[in-house]
């Protein structure tokens, strides 16, 4: 039964959910921009086409306005564990503390450093010493995700480690970085990347166009965006249903929430949509569209595959672990993943499209489609956060699956009043955060790239200025 | 020595590094209102700091996450403890990081001063803290039987730990000085050396209050003798005195080098004092949490002792490059070429 008290963890929880999704906004667009502003200034290296030594520094503007944010927000998350979840610290530090810490010193080190040489450094290093240095920024963007996933797989699935004496104690280093769970989703995580960069240069250029502006430096925008943007999001369609497959061989309970499969199905349909359904007590939806056999083919990779229902789970849940309740909330991690899932699959077919009017040199001046393209902008964050939110949500009642439950992990020595005191200095800061962002965001996406200087001057630039 | 000792110093190096790259650009953030006299001159004082103080937070990072790793339960005590403090030190941290991106990027006059002040208050707040903060692992908080915080917000102030607090603040405010006066010119440069004058005995003066009542109530607190806490403050105090002589003959490059060494002396007096006990518990000091009680299992601190054996360096090299590259004083471009 639910009861509208809300106690100390709910806030705790509406804390970690509200300032992680508010990180992730801000995180895929590092990933993805870091490798294709250095993807540019190679280009201009390697050609000496000026053009994109323009598109480096803007879109490099763009990079630096979002990863200072990226970068404010990423202290919470590593403080907020202590800080809010120390029964949970203290259990899982010696396996869990492990990626965090080398992601400190191995990979965000490696990014902050290199980022400031990029930023100052146009003028004094070697045009190839400069290249590098962005190349070490993305490089350290990507090794810097790799150990956030490393740690949050371990949550979803608990490998290399053994419990002693009430905490987790790290076993095997190799196999918690070789996790499978952690592979697939670092690989997923790392496409989302890609495709929310090459969604946002796609729809900053299309804006140019539909302006009439700048046509010919945002036709090459366009095209890298594309070349990148088309097949990496059809392959993640593809990466993110064999996440889907690996959650049923580790996670059964948290696909069949997300499937709303109160029983046990052989062969399983997928439902596309339904009304109702969604609780123990309302097991069998009022309306829904299915396609037959599609869930046997996702979850399994068979077509007449068996997917456990949650009623079966609970049971088998209940006599493992003892009483309670071991079903994840229905709802939310159903039309999470269909959000995802939709969103994804509609990016895809915007790029696809994009590229079939690119081809026919009719982009520029298809003007429903270019709005089209700017409108699709929201879309992959979308994905991204409703991703998160089924991951996270789909893992309850555990904090760390089958070991530790998320209502015995927070810190016992901090009060609600407390938590909602600094919930609420958190909403607040955050909001006005997200404004001022979005405001120069948009704003920097619509000026002109500034013009070179005279000749010989190209370095003159800086591609920020204090 | 042990893993857990090593590990135990290895933090107290990354605090160190903390304190001596990120206490400069602090500093340079407490002057932004007082040094320069223009928007154009606040430009080019950030300008001294803008390619480093990123990567210097970066340590503060590593420190979170070592503690995290290596010494779990003191991770957890510490930061569920100082809860608030460290909701404000996050605060201060955050309107910083932004103001440094932001600021330029608008003319108009009243954006720019917001986000020098939002850079000024965060460069204020976030050491005040962390003097505060740090100092109460010395100082003693309550701490229960099962090693869960007892306390209140409150109870992180005490006269010993707000003078380790304005110490933090007034040092930081002296190494900043010191650090841009080795990196402006002209007018700028002039009024930098002013500053530092000006900031120095102060500074200094309270540099060795700390480290001497850190000693004291190492003694007092932590079951201690004199040596070897005694040790490093003699260092802090001896590097602090000869900082305020080098400023005083304008020898503003050993005065840097002097105050630097000051904080890591500071830094390293602290942690001497507190050792072996990570957090001292007060009034039961039987709670006191300690290196061998808080530590992670061998195998834990075995494989991150390797990564630390080969990153540390790793870092330190291209962190000390950077520095190379970017020695030049800002605003001499013109001269250069």
């Amino acid at each position: 039964m639910s009861s509208l008290a809300v106690t100390t963890v709910d806030l705790a929880r509406i804390q970690f959910a509200t300032t992680s999704l508010y990180h992730f906004l801000f995180v895929p667009l590092t990933l993805g921009l870091a490798p294709l502003v250095a993807v540019m200034q190679t280009l201009w290296y390697r050609g000496g086409d000026e053009r994109w030594l323009r598109l480096t520094r803007f879109f490099g503007t763009l990079m630096l306005i979002n990863f200072a944010i990226g970068v404010a927000t990423g202290l919470v998350q590593e403080f907020q564990f202590g800080m809010n979840w120390s029964i949970y610290s203290e259990y899982v530090g010696d396996v869990f503390g492990a990626p965090l810490a080398i992601e400190g010193l191995a990979a965000f080190m490696l990014e902050s450093t290199f980022l400031g040489l990029w930023i100052f450094g146009w003028d004094r290093l070697s045009r190839r010493v400069h290249l590098a240095t962005v190349w070490l920024f993305a490089l350290g963007s990507w090794a810097s995700a790799f150990f956030i996933i490393s740690a949050n797989s371990w949550m979803q699935r608990p490998v290399g480690s053994k419990v002693t004496d009430g905490r987790a104690e790290l076993t095997d280093v190799w196999e918690l970085f070789s996790n499978r769970f952690g592979i697939w989703a670092y690989i997923h995580v790392l496409l989302v990347g890609l495709t929310t960069a090459s969604v946002v240069i796609f729809g900053v250029a299309c804006w140019h166009f539909v302006r009439g502006r700048n046509q010919e430096l945002f036709r090459q925008a366009a095209k890298l965006a594309l070349i990148v943007g088309v097949p990496i999001s059809a392959v993640n369609l593809g990466i993110g249903s064999q996440m889907g497959v690996v959650v049923t061989d580790y996670q059964p309970m948290k696909i069949a929430s997300t499937e709303a499969q109160w029983d046990t199905c052989q062969p399983c349909a997928f439902s596309l949509f339904q009304i109702g359904g969604f609780t123990e007590d309302d097991q069998t939806p009022s309306f829904s569209i299915q396609i037959p056999h599609l869930l046997s083919i996702l979850a399994t990779l068979s077509w007449d595959g068996e997917v456990k229902g949650m009623n079966g789970l609970q049971a088998a849940d209940q006599s493992q672990y003892g009483a309670g309740d071991y079903i994840p909330p229905v709802r939310a991690t159903y039309w999470s993943m269909r959000v995802m899932a939709y969103a994804g699959t509609l990016v895809f077919l915007v790029l696809a499209l994009g590229a079939f009017l690119y081809r026919r040199g009719r982009l520029a001046t298809t003007r429903w489609f270019l709005w089209l393209g700017v409108l699709t902008i929201p879309l992959p964050y979308a994905a991204a956060l409703a991703g998160w939110v089924l991951s996270e949500v789909g893992r309850q009642p555990w904090i760390v699956w089958g070991l530790l439950k998320t209502v015995d992990a927070n810190s016992p020595s901090v009060s609600t009043a407390t938590i909602a005191t600094s919930l609420g200095v958190f909403v607040a800061l955050y909001v006005a955060l997200l404004v001022v962002d979005f405001v120069l965001m948009r704003r920097y996406a619509r000026v002109d790239p500034p013009e070179l200087g005279g000749e010989g001057d190209e370095f003159s630039l800086p591609a920020v200025e204090y | 020595m042990d893993l857990e000792t090593f590990w135990f110093c290895l933090i107290v190096v990354v605090w160190a590094m903390y304190f001596l790259l990120e206490g400069f650009d602090f500093g340079v953030g407490m002057l932004l209102p007082f040094v320069p006299r223009s928007g154009e001159e606040r430009s080019t004082t950030l300008r001294t700091i803008g390619p480093v103080w990123d990567a210097n937070e970066v340590w503060l990072v590593v420190a979170g996450g070592a503690t995290f790793a290596a010494f779990p339960a003191w991770y957890a005590t510490m930061f569920s403890g100082f809860y608030l403090a460290l909701l404000l030190i996050l605060f201060f941290l955050i309107v910083r990081v932004v103001s440094f991106e932001w600021r330029s990027k608008s003319e108009s006059p009243r954006w720019r001063a917001t986000w020098s002040w939002a850079n000024t208050i965060g460069s204020f707040g976030a050491p005040l803290l962390w003097g505060i903060g740090l100092a109460n692992l010395l100082g003693g908080v309550p701490i229960d039987s099962d090693g869960h915080y007892a306390g209140t917000f409150w109870d992180l102030f005490s006269p010993y730990t707000v003078v380790a607090g304005i110490a933090v603040v007034a040092l930081f405010a002296f190494h900043g000085a010191t650090f841009l006066t080795l990196r402006t010119i002209g007018d700028l440069h002039d009024r930098a050396e002013r500053a530092a004058l000006r900031l120095a005995i102060p500074a200094a003066a309270l540099g060795a209050v700390y480290v001497v009542w850190t000693v004291a109530m190492a003694i007092d607190r932590n079951d201690k003798d004199l040596f070897p806490p005694a040790l490093p403050a003699a260092v802090a105090i001896v590097a602090l005195a000869l900082a305020v002589v080098f400023i005083l003959r304008g020898r503003n490059g050993r005065a840097f080098t002097m105050t630097g060494l000051g904080i890591v002396a500071a830094v390293a007096t602290l942690f001497t004092s507190l050792y072996p006990r990570v957090m001292v518990s007060s009034p039961d000091f039987g709670n006191s949490l300690t290196v061998e009680g808080a530590a992670s299992s061998h195998y834990a601190l075995a494989v991150m002792s390797v990564v630390a054996v080969i990153f540390v360096p790793v870092v330190l090299l291209y962190q000390g490059w950077t520095y190379h590259v970017f020695r030049h004083r800002v605003g001499d471009d013109a001269v250069n070429s």
